[in-house]
């Protein structure tokens, strides 16, 4: 069975590939007219929004498609050997040897009821026919190389007892462990923590460096693939629209969705007053409902009749360009994207006004009780998990204020107390004068609910799939007391879908006839529905595409800058807090870290902690430079945290035993800036910039070059 | 896990306590009842009293029933009326019939269910997948009470090629246990195959099976090693209540082939009103009950490791 690769031939070479889905209501379209070449030791990039086939891309190339899916026609070469017409026996011994694969969800990639060194020794055991003692060597050498400190304890651990990002270590470890030539990502660092995604993204690197192993890379985060990738590849509703080098296509995109796309994002030029994100108007076509011409047509504003739509666009290559960098659109000659603001419409800055929350000392402490008889006789059955530390902060009336930190550092929990779902411990938290952070949301009248409100994280989840939009958002109406008349009611849910810029029809929709966006919009009408003083984001757009995520996080501003709300904006990814807050906060294992202005965060002084968070963003601008902090470890366990300060297992810059056994002092860099660390100000404010932005002039001067 | 099965254990005498209590209070809190169920029809009035006054019947209720957890507890189970002797001299050979009898039943329906059910779950909705369905729906849908007289019809009547009756008068034999079997196998596998495909077919369409294909696995390990284990867990706990089922399930099929077992006896005492036979057998049937599910949850532990009772 042995497969004659030819060497000299590129790693993979998929020439007008079509893929389709068969399905009752007829074949669906799923790939169109995909060609790909990847070399020896190349990173592919392929970027796009969810749906537009980005990942059945990676499994035609695996060859597994499903009961349902189909190649219609093309070719996939793998090292010259034709992989569409490989019988199984042969594919299998390609898969997961010469060709494997990394996927989104680590956990879910795992079988929960082996052990991780089972699953990682079955690799080399049946494709190299090797011994279950040297497979064994061979795995724990990987996990190894992975970085994953104690592989004999890993190896003998079942998934759900190791962490996410060590469970996505063993993912890529069991990848590598054939040393293929072609590794397909697909998503890998999704599912975890930015400080995390900076590692892997990292180890990634080096490894394929290392063994000359080619990649495709598939994700949705432009900035990412400027970090991993040689080339890219902009995919949009089943079709290449634009493909070049990374420098080519970050520096001048060509296509008005590339373009599109890049006003999406919160690059370190957006600034929410002075250079709005612009959304991409519309939503992607479905795949039967494709229009005639270009896919984008319909959303693109530079659309002109009977050209756009009249045929199938050709990929084109950009003339003036050495790196081959090749467009699908028939104007890309005429359009001048420098003329082009990239931004939307200024606006004047909010106005801020008193304080609507208060918090002072507040303590969230949950009881964990430990059954086992060795807790029982240690005397130690009872433990206390800190979920929120002495958190001193406030908001006022208009302002954003952000809580940043990676999960587990206790901000969900902060929230739930905010909203009444838990009780703190101690401490006091004013809303509008009163105190509520022992108030639990049963005790609490409908106008203190209706003030607080909060938009979730997730929208799929959060809707009642039985209900109408109408009827959901009319309950919250009544049980708010804001109106209580029937026609009042009505009227008052009309409104609130103008504000949030629904159809009136929606009224009488489901949540399953919305898009995710859709459904996000819903989930911001009711929370604005008893004209909260204060609404909390959890996450408000982190399940969102990202032409969408701009467009509800805009339109989230828009509320906010009418109604004088103030936000408290939960996240994770700092490049959408410094776009939207006013004022952040950094939390780590339930502490504050450091507090201040946005500006003040993103400058020197630094808390090593925030340090790290910067430079873990990745941001996609060829032309902003940063520094590289990768930190190692994992948050250590909210049971069982550091004496001292809580960042002191990781921290890169720690000065010695007095971070493990002292907690650090908070120390005041101004009158709104605060930073808990035992390093001296003085020499905090010392270090570098992380993000360092080029001024106009100098992007100027790169572009005449 | 220690401490979980004390506290199981705890749980298991506390549920037998609330039974016996309920069992002792619906069966005895009418003496008059008690003495007309042991005595007859027939029989006299002052000779109720007497045998109540001797029995101790007209002591307080709680003192009564003491007496008799107590006997239950030291493991005097009283006298049958209707066998005219201690029950502990007959029930638990009865007992044990019954077991034999479902031992074999359940060493023919979990392979069968099991490798059936995971043929059909490996490919749903293919045509091995859709037999299997039909077949076991079909199975089981026939009621006991129509495939005893079936088998019996064409295996004792037809072919004769075995007995008709399983009484075992003359000692243990094999050929008197087949249709007994027989029937309770093709009543319960299909249940069980059913449970099985539907947990396979749902692992099968998990990421972790989607990983073990795409490392080059042969389909062969992909289903034995990755597939199997995952898939056992659901119809682990489906088999651990079949055994309790079938204590109480037998009765038809014990009582059709005059298999002397648990089920006939019971049946024969509720008729009888045999009530210390009655009380006897339902404590010993919910002591199988809470016992078989207590094993299931230490068992399924082990099938999933993500459960660890600390």
């Amino acid at each position: 069975m042995a497969l004659n690769f030819d060497e000299n031939a590129p790693v993979l070479e998929i020439k007008d590939l079509n893929l389709s889905y068969w399905t009752r209501a007829g074949e669906i379209p799923a790939v169109i007219d995909f060609s790909l070449t990847v070399q020896k030791g190349e990173s592919i990039g392929l970027v796009g929004e969810s749906g537009c086939g980005k990942s059945t891309v990676a499994m035609a190339i695996m060859q597994y498609m499903g009961g349902n899916g189909s190649i219609k026609s093309g070719s996939i070469r793998f090292k010259g050997v034709e992989l569409t017409e490989l019988p199984p026996d042969e594919l299998r011994t390609l898969r997961g040897s010469h060709i494997s694969m990394i996927y989104q969800e680590p956990f879910a990639a795992l079988n929960p009821s082996l052990t991780l060194g089972t699953q990682l020794k079955e690799v080399p055991m049946t494709h190299e026919g090797i011994s279950d003692t040297e497979a064994h060597d061979r795995a724990a050498q990987v996990l190894a190389d992975v970085r994953l400190p104690d592989p004999a304890r890993v190896m003998a651990a079942y998934p759900h007892q190791i962490s996410g990002g060590q469970q996505q270590r063993v993912v890529i470890a069991m990848a590598l462990l054939s040393n293929p030539s072609l590794l397909l990502l697909d998503e890998p660092t999704t599912a975890l923590d930015v400080t995390v995604e900076a590692g892997i993204t990292k180890l990634i690197a080096d490894i394929s460096r290392k063994y000359g192993t080619s990649q495709i890379y598939i994700s949705h985060n432009l900035g990412l693939i400027l970090e991993v990738c040689d080339r890219v590849f902009v995919m949009y509703s089943g079709e290449v629209v634009e493909e070049g080098t990374i420098n080519s296509l970050f520096t001048w995109p060509r296509h008005p969705y590339t373009h599109g796309l890049f006003g999406c994002i919160p690059l370190p030029t957006a600034d929410k007053n002075a250079a709005p994100l612009r959304p991409i108007v519309g939503q992607l076509p479905l795949p039967h409902e494709r229009p005639h011409g270009c896919n984008f047509g319909p959303r693109c504003k530079f659309f002109e009749d009977g050209r756009c739509d009249a045929k199938d666009v050709p990929m084109e290559p950009v003339a003036g360009t050495t790196s081959d960098h090749r467009v699908r659109c028939v104007r890309w000659r005429e359009i001048d994207h420098s003329q082009d603001v990239a931004h939307g419409d200024a606006k004047d800055p909010m106005e801020i006004g008193d304080a609507v929350l208060a918090v002072e000392g507040m303590q969230k402490y949950y009881e964990v009780h430990d059954r086992s008889i060795k807790a029982l006789l240690a005397g130690k059955s009872v433990m206390y998990v800190k979920a929120n530390e002495q958190l001193n902060f406030d908001a006022r009336r208009g302002e954003t204020v952000a809580i940043v930190g990676e999960s587990g550092c206790g901000k969900s929990t902060f929230a739930k107390v905010l909203m009444g779902l838990e009780t703190a411990t101690d401490g006091s938290i004013r809303h509008d004068g009163n105190d509520i952070c022992k108030i639990p949301v049963r005790a609490r009248s409908p106008q203190q609910i209706g003030s607080l409100q909060m938009v979730f994280q997730n929208p799929f989840d959060t809707l009642n799939p039985s209900h109408t939009i109408g009827t959901q958002i009319g309950r919250v109406i009544k049980k708010f007391g804001v109106e209580t008349d029937k026609t009042k009611i009505r009227a008052r849910v009309m409104e609130l879908l103008d504000i949030v810029k629904l159809p009136r029809d929606f009224y009488i929709r489901r949540p399953r006839q919305l898009s995710g966006g859709q459904k996000q919009r819903i989930g911001i009408a009711r929370a604005f529905a008893g004209n909260p003083s204060m609404v909390i984001a959890d996450e408000p757009v982190s399940a969102l595409d990202v032409s969408v995520a701009a467009a509800v996080t805009e339109l989230l501003m828009e509320i906010q800058r009418e109604h004088k709300t103030t936000l408290l904006f939960i996240s994770h990814d700092l490049s959408v807090v410094r776009y939207l807050s006013d004022r952040i906060v950094v939390m780590y294992l339930g502490q504050i870290m450091e507090r201040g202005t946005t500006e003040a965060i993103f400058a020197p002084p630094y808390h090593p902690y925030t340090e790290a968070l910067l430079s873990a963003v990745p941001i996609a601008d060829p032309e902003v430079t940063k520094r590289e902090i990768v930190l190692e470890g994992n948050l250590p366990s909210a049971l069982n945290p550091p004496q001292g300060c809580p960042f002191s297992t990781r921290c890169p810059r720690k000065v010695g035993t007095v971070c493990d056994d002292e907690r650090p002092p908070v120390q005041m860099a101004s009158d709104t800036h605060a930073i808990a660390c035992h390093i001296p100000l003085e020499e905090l404010a010392r270090v570098e910039p992380v993000i360092v932005v080029p001024s106009e002039e100098e992007r100027a001067h790169v572009a005449h070059q | 896990m220690l401490i979980f099965i004390l506290k199981r254990i705890g749980q298991m005498l506390l549920i037998m306590l609330i039974v016996s209590v309920m069992l002792f209070l619906l069966l005895e809190i009418n003496v008059e009842s008690v003495a007309v169920k042991v005595l007859g029809q027939y029989s006299t009035q002052e000779q109720r009293e007497l045998w109540l006054q001797r029995n101790g019947y007209y002591d307080p209720i709680y003192e009564r029933y003491g007496r008799w957890l107590w006997g239950f507890v030291t493991g005097d189970l009283g006298e049958s009326v209707r066998f005219k002797k201690p029950i502990n001299d007959f029930m638990w050979d009865r007992l044990w019939n019954t077991a034999v009898l479902g031992f074999w039943a359940m060493a023919f329906i979990i392979p069968l269910a099991l490798v059936l059910g995971i043929l059909s779950g490996m490919r749903e909705g293919s045509w091995l997948d859709r037999t299997i369905s039909v077949t076991s729906i079909i199975t089981t849908s026939i009621p006991e009470f129509a495939s005893a007289p079936l088998l019996a019809a064409i295996f004792v009547f037809g072919l004769g090629w075995l007995p008709g009756t399983s009484s075992m008068i003359g000692g243990f034999d094999w050929k008197q246990l087949v249709l007994p079997v027989a029937v309770l196998v093709i009543y319960d596998f299909g249940y069980v195959a059913r449970m099985t495909r539907a947990s396979m077919a749902e692992v099968m369409t998990t990421h972790y099976i989607r990983t073990a294909v795409l490392k080059g696995l042969p389909y062969r390990s992909v289903i034995l090693k990755h597939a199997l284990r995952n898939a056992l867990i659901a119809p682990f706990t489906v088999i651990m209540l079949q055994i309790p089922w079938l204590l109480s399930g037998v009765i038809v099929v014990e009582f059709f082939f005059a298999y002397k077992g648990f089920g006939a006896l019971l049946l024969e005492a509720s008729l009888n009103q045999d009530i210390l036979l009655i009380e006897a057998a339902s404590m010993v049937a919910v002591f199988v009950v809470v016992a078989t599910q207590t094993l299931s949850d230490i068992g399924y532990t082990y099938l999933n490791p993500r459960i660890r009772f600390t």
